[in-house]
C-alpha cells in the first residue's frame, strides 16, 4: 500500500473519532451545565473545563462562555479539532484515497459531510443537542460501515491505528484534566457537585451504565480512574486502546512479514499496562501517570509515522 | 432545422430510436423527472464530482446527467469505428515519424515549421521511441453530426483525453434507474472498457518489466477537475492511485514510496500534462511531477500513457492537416471528415474569416474546454470586434470553422422532452496488438436551448450513449 494512502486512512480514523469525542465532551458539559444547584464555581468554569478536555484550554483567552466554547469546538473551521473541521478534514482524506475505502465507509463519510450544510450552525440548545445527536449517528455509521463492509487488510489496520490512537490521546486528556477530581478519598471529600462531575466524566466516554455493570457500585473517584485506566472491558480506557493498538501493529508485521520499533514499543507499553494497579498509580501521581502515557503516545503515533507512513 | 438523433429529419422515428419511442408513449406522467432527481441525489451520495476552477463557493459540482439515452444502430457504429481505428492508427504511425525520421515533413504533407515550433512538440523526445512504440495509448476524438451520413471529427485529444468515467457512471445509472428498457435493447456493454484498458496498458510495459507489470495512475491531486475520474479508473483498474509525491527515481528507475518499502513501477498511467511531468526537464516550479521521470522514461525503464509530446498531434492547426496524414501513412482515403477548416495562418483564408466573423467558430489554437473561443452567430457586436482585434494581431494562433448545425437528441427540461444539440466522444485504445474502440462514449449535450456549447465548464450535461448490437 502507498505510504500516503496508509497515512490518509490514519487520519481519517483519528479524525472521525476525535469528531465523536467532541461531541461526547460538548453533549456532557451540556448536561452539567443545566443542573440548577451546584455547589462552587459557575456557568463558566464548566465550560472553560470542556474546553481543556479538548485540548485547547487556552484557544478563547481567559473568560470562555458558553456560546463561545460551543461555537469554537463544534463549528469553527479555522480549529483543526472543531467537530466541522475534524468532519471535513476525515472527507478530505478519504477522497484522496477512495479506492482504498469501500463504497458503503466512502459514502458514510461523504455523507456526514454533506450533512454539515443541512445541520447548519444551531446556537438554540435543543437544537445544537440535536446536532450532536446527528454527529454520534453519523460516526457511528462510519464505525459501523469500517467494521462490516472493509477488508481485513493494511488500509483497514491504518484506518483503526488511527482511531486507536485519537482514541487514547483523548481519553488521557479527559483525564488530565478531571484528575483532581479523582484523588484519592481523604485527599479532597467529594460533595454533590464532584458527584455530579464524576457521572459527567463517566458520561463524556458513555461508560456511566458501564461503570455500574462492572463494578456494581456508587460511583467512586478512583474506580473511575481504575474503569479508564486500566480496566480492559471498558473500550475507551487507556489498557483497552493499548490493546488495540498492539493487536493492529501485530496483524501489520504479520502481513508484511516484519517487525519494526513501532511493534517494539507498542509491545513494551502493554507489559507496563499489564504490571499496574491503580493504587500504585495514585501513589506515585495521577497527573504523572497520564503526562506520561501522553508522552509515550505520540512517540508511538511518530513511530507508526516513520514505519509505515512516510 | 437541425438533424435529430431521434426523429431524423423530421419524417417519424428512425429505427434505432423505435423502442424507445415506444417505451416514452406507455410511461406514465412525471416519471422521467422523478428518475432524473433519483439520479441526481445518488450522484451526489457517491461524490460524483468535478471541481470549478475559479468557483471557491460550489468547487464541487455535478455535471448534469440527462437520463433519455442518445442511441447509435449497429450500422451507424460500424462506419465510426473504421473510421475512428483508421484515424488513431494513423496518429500513432505520425507521432513516430515526427520524433523519428520526420518523413512527412520532408513530404510537405505538414509544414515543419508548424510542427517544430509547435508549444506541444517536446524535442527532448526527438529520436526517442517510447516503450512497445505505442504513443497515444488512449484517445478521445470527438465527432459531431448534421445529418444521416454527416458525421465530423471536431477534435482528436491525444493527451489526457477525460469523460470515461461518466461513460461508464452514466450506464450503471441508466440500468438502475431503467432496468425494463434494458430489457427491450440490445445494447452492448461498456463495462468492459476497464479491461480493456488494463490489457493495453499491460501489453505496453517494457519488455523488462515481466509478466505482470506494476502499473499506477499517476493524478494532480484532489483539486483536479477530473480527481474523481482519476480514482474511479484506478478503482476499476485495480491499480494505485499516485500523486507525484508518492513517486521517486532512483538509478533510472520509478519507484512508488509504500508501507512495505520501494516498489518499482512499470507502467504510468499519468493524467498530469506533460509540463508538470518532471520539474528537471519542464517547469521547474512544478510540484505536481516526479524529478527525473523524464530520464528513467528516455532510458525506457517505464511506460507512460499517453507519451510524451502527443499533444503535438491534437493541435487546432495541425487538425486540419489530418485528411493528408491519413492518406500518407494509411494509404486510404480518411472515413471520417475533418470539419472544414480555415487556417487563419495563410494570408487569403484570414481575409475570408474576417469579412464573416459573424457566422463562425473561431477557436484559439492552443484552447481547449470551449475557453477562449468565438462563436459568431452568438456573439454580439461588441464580442465580436474584440476578437477580429486579437486575430488580427495573431493570425496564426487560431483556426476558424463554420457554424455546424449539430445534430439534436430528445432532453429532459422541465418535465418536457426538447431536441438540445449534442456531441460525442469515443474512447480509442492503441496498443502494440493494435487499435479498439469501446462501445459507446461520452454524450454531451448543451443543456441551454439553442447552444452549441456542450462543455461541462460551460453549463453542459451529459447523456448515457447506447451502441446497438443489431
Amino acid at each position: 500500500m502507498l505510504s500516503r494512502t496508509a497515512d490518509s486512512l490514519y487520519w481519517t480514523g483519528r479524525y472521525i473519532e476525535r469528531a465523536d469525542f467532541l461531541a461526547r465532551i460538548l453533549e456532557a458539559t451540556l448536561r452539567l451545565a443545566a443542573i440548577p444547584t451546584r455547589g462552587d464555581g459557575d456557568a463558566e468554569t464548566v465550560w472553560a473545563s470542556a474546553l481543556a478536555s479538548a485540548g485547547a484550554p487556552k484557544a478563547l483567552g481567559r473568560s470562555p462562555t458558553e456560546k463561545s466554547v460551543r461555537e469554537y469546538l463544534a463549528f469553527a473551521p479555522d480549529n483543526a479539532s472543531s467537530i466541522t473541521a475534524c468532519i471535513t478534514r476525515a472527507r478530505t482524506n478519504a477522497r484522496s484515497v477512495r479506492t482504498a475505502l469501500t463504497v458503503e465507509l466512502w459514502e458514510a463519510i461523504n455523507g456526514a459531510w454533506n450533512g454539515l450544510e443541512e445541520q447548519g450552525q444551531p446556537t438554540r440548545r435543543d437544537e445544537f443537542a440535536r446536532f450532536l445527536e446527528w454527529v454520534k449517528t453519523v460516526t457511528l455509521s462510519v464505525e459501523g460501515a469500517t467494521s462490516r463492509t472493509m477488508l481485513r487488510n493494511d488500509g483497514y489496520y491504518f484506518l483503526r491505528l488511527g482511531a486507536a490512537i485519537e482514541r487514547a490521546d483523548n481519553t488521557a486528556r479527559l483525564l488530565d484534566v478531571k484528575y483532581h477530581l479523582l484523588l484519592p478519598e481523604g485527599e479532597r471529600v467529594g460533595g454533590q457537585l464532584d458527584y455530579f462531575q464524576w457521572t459527567t466524566l463517566l458520561r463524556e466516554v458513555s461508560a456511566l451504565t458501564a461503570y455500574r455493570w462492572v463494578y456494581r457500585d456508587s460511583v467512586k473517584p478512583w474506580l473511575v480512574a481504575d474503569l479508564l485506566v486500566l480496566n480492559r472491558q471498558m473500550p475507551r480506557s487507556l489498557a483497552s486502546c493499548q490493546a488495540s493498538i498492539v493487536r493492529y501493529l501485530e496483524r501489520l508485521a504479520n502481513d508484511y512479514g516484519r517487525r519494526g520499533p513501532a511493534q517494539r514499543l507498542a509491545a513494551d507499553r502493554m507489559r507496563a499496562f499489564d504490571n499496574s494497579r491503580i493504587e500504585d498509580i495514585f501513589q506515585s501521581g495521577l497527573h504523572e501517570y497520564i503526562q506520561a502515557f501522553l508522552g509515550e503516545n505520540g512517540r508511538l503515533g511518530q513511530a507508526i509515522h516513520d514505519q509505515y507512513l512516510s | 432545422m437541425a438533424f435529430d438523433e431521434m426523429s431524423g429529419d423530421g419524417g417519424g422515428v428512425r429505427e434505432s430510436y423505435r423502442g424507445l419511442a415506444r417505451w416514452l408513449a406507455d410511461a406514465p406522467e412525471g416519471l422521467l423527472q422523478a428518475r432524473s432527481r433519483q439520479a441526481e441525489l445518488f450522484f451526489r451520495r457517491m461524490g460524483i464530482t468535478f471541481a470549478v476552477y475559479g468557483d471557491a463557493e460550489s468547487s464541487e459540482r455535478l455535471i448534469p446527467f440527462d437520463v433519455v439515452p442518445r442511441i447509435i444502430g449497429a450500422a451507424e457504429w460500424a462506419g465510426l469505428e473504421a473510421g475512428l481505428v483508421q484515424r488513431v492508427r494513423a496518429i500513432n504511425l505520425f507521432l513516430a515519424d515526427v520524433y523519428g525520421a520526420q518523413e512527412c515533413l520532408k513530404a510537405g504533407i505538414v509544414p515543419a515549421e508548424l510542427i517544430l515550433t509547435n508549444p506541444h512538440y517536446v524535442p527532448e523526445m526527438q529520436g526517442r521511441r517510447p516503450p512497445r512504440g505505442v504513443w497515444v495509448h488512449i484517445a478521445g476524438v470527438d465527432l459531431v453530426r448534421t445529418g444521416e451520413d454527416g458525421f465530423y471529427v471536431l477534435e482528436d485529444n491525444c493527451r489526457t483525453p477525460s469523460g470515461v468515467s461518466y461513460m461508464l457512471e452514466n450506464r450503471e445509472m441508466m440500468m438502475r434507474l431503467f432496468p425494463d428498457l434494458f430489457a427491450d435493447y440490445p445494447v452492448r456493454p461498456v463495462e468492459t472498457y476497464a479491461d480493456m484498458l488494463l490489457s493495453s496498458l499491460r501489453a505496453s510495459a517494457p519488455e523488462a518489466a515481466g509478466a505482470d507489470p506494476t502499473i499506477v495512475v499517476l493524478t494532480p491531486g484532489p483539486f483536479n477537475s477530473a480527481y474523481y475520474e482519476h480514482s474511479f479508473l484506478a478503482d476499476k483498474l485495480g491499480v494505485d492511485l499516485v500523486e507525484g509525491r508518492d513517486l521517486f527515481v532512483d538509478d533510472g528507475k520509478v519507484f512508488m514510496r509504500t508501507t512495505q518499502g520501494r516498489q518499482q513501477v512499470d507502467v504510468v498511467y499519468r493524467r498530469i500534462d506533460d509540463d508538470f511531468l518532471d520539474p528537471l526537464t519542464f517547469r521547474p516550479y512544478s510540484t505536481l511531477g516526479v524529478p527525473g521521470l523524464m530520464t528513467a522514461y528516455q532510458a525506457g525503464t517505464v511506460t507512460l500513457a499517453n507519451a510524451v509530446g502527443t499533444g503535438v498531434a491534437d493541435d487546432k492547426a495541425v487538425y486540419t492537416y489530418m485528411p493528408e496524414i491519413i492518406r500518407f501513412f494509411t494509404g486510404e482515403e480518411p472515413i471520417l471528415k475533418n470539419v472544414p477548416t480555415w487556417r487563419c495562418r495563410e494570408p487569403e483564408a484570414l481575409k475570408e474569416v474576417l469579412s464573416k466573423l459573424d457566422q463562425l467558430v473561431v477557436k484559439e489554437v492552443g484552447g481547449s474546454g470551449g475557453y477562449g473561443m468565438l462563436v459568431g452567430p452568438a456573439a454580439t457586436r461588441a464580442e465580436i470586434e474584440a476578437f477580429r482585434k486579437k486575430l488580427i494581431n495573431d493570425p496564426d494562433d487560431f483556426i476558424a470553422q463554420p457554424t455546424l448545425d449539430l445534430s439534436t437528441a430528445p432532453t429532459l427540461d422541465k418535465g418536457e422532452l426538447h431536441g438540445r444539440h449534442v456531441d460525442l466522444r469515443p474512447f480509442v485504445l492503441s496498443d502494440p496488438n493494435g487499435v479498439r474502440v469501446a462501445p459507446g462514449g461520452l454524450t454531451r449535450v448543451a443543456l441551454k436551448p439553442g447552444s452549441l456549447v456542450v462543455n461541462s465548464s460551460q453549463g453542459g450535461g451529459t447523456k448515457d450513449t447506447w451502441v446497438l448490437d443489431v
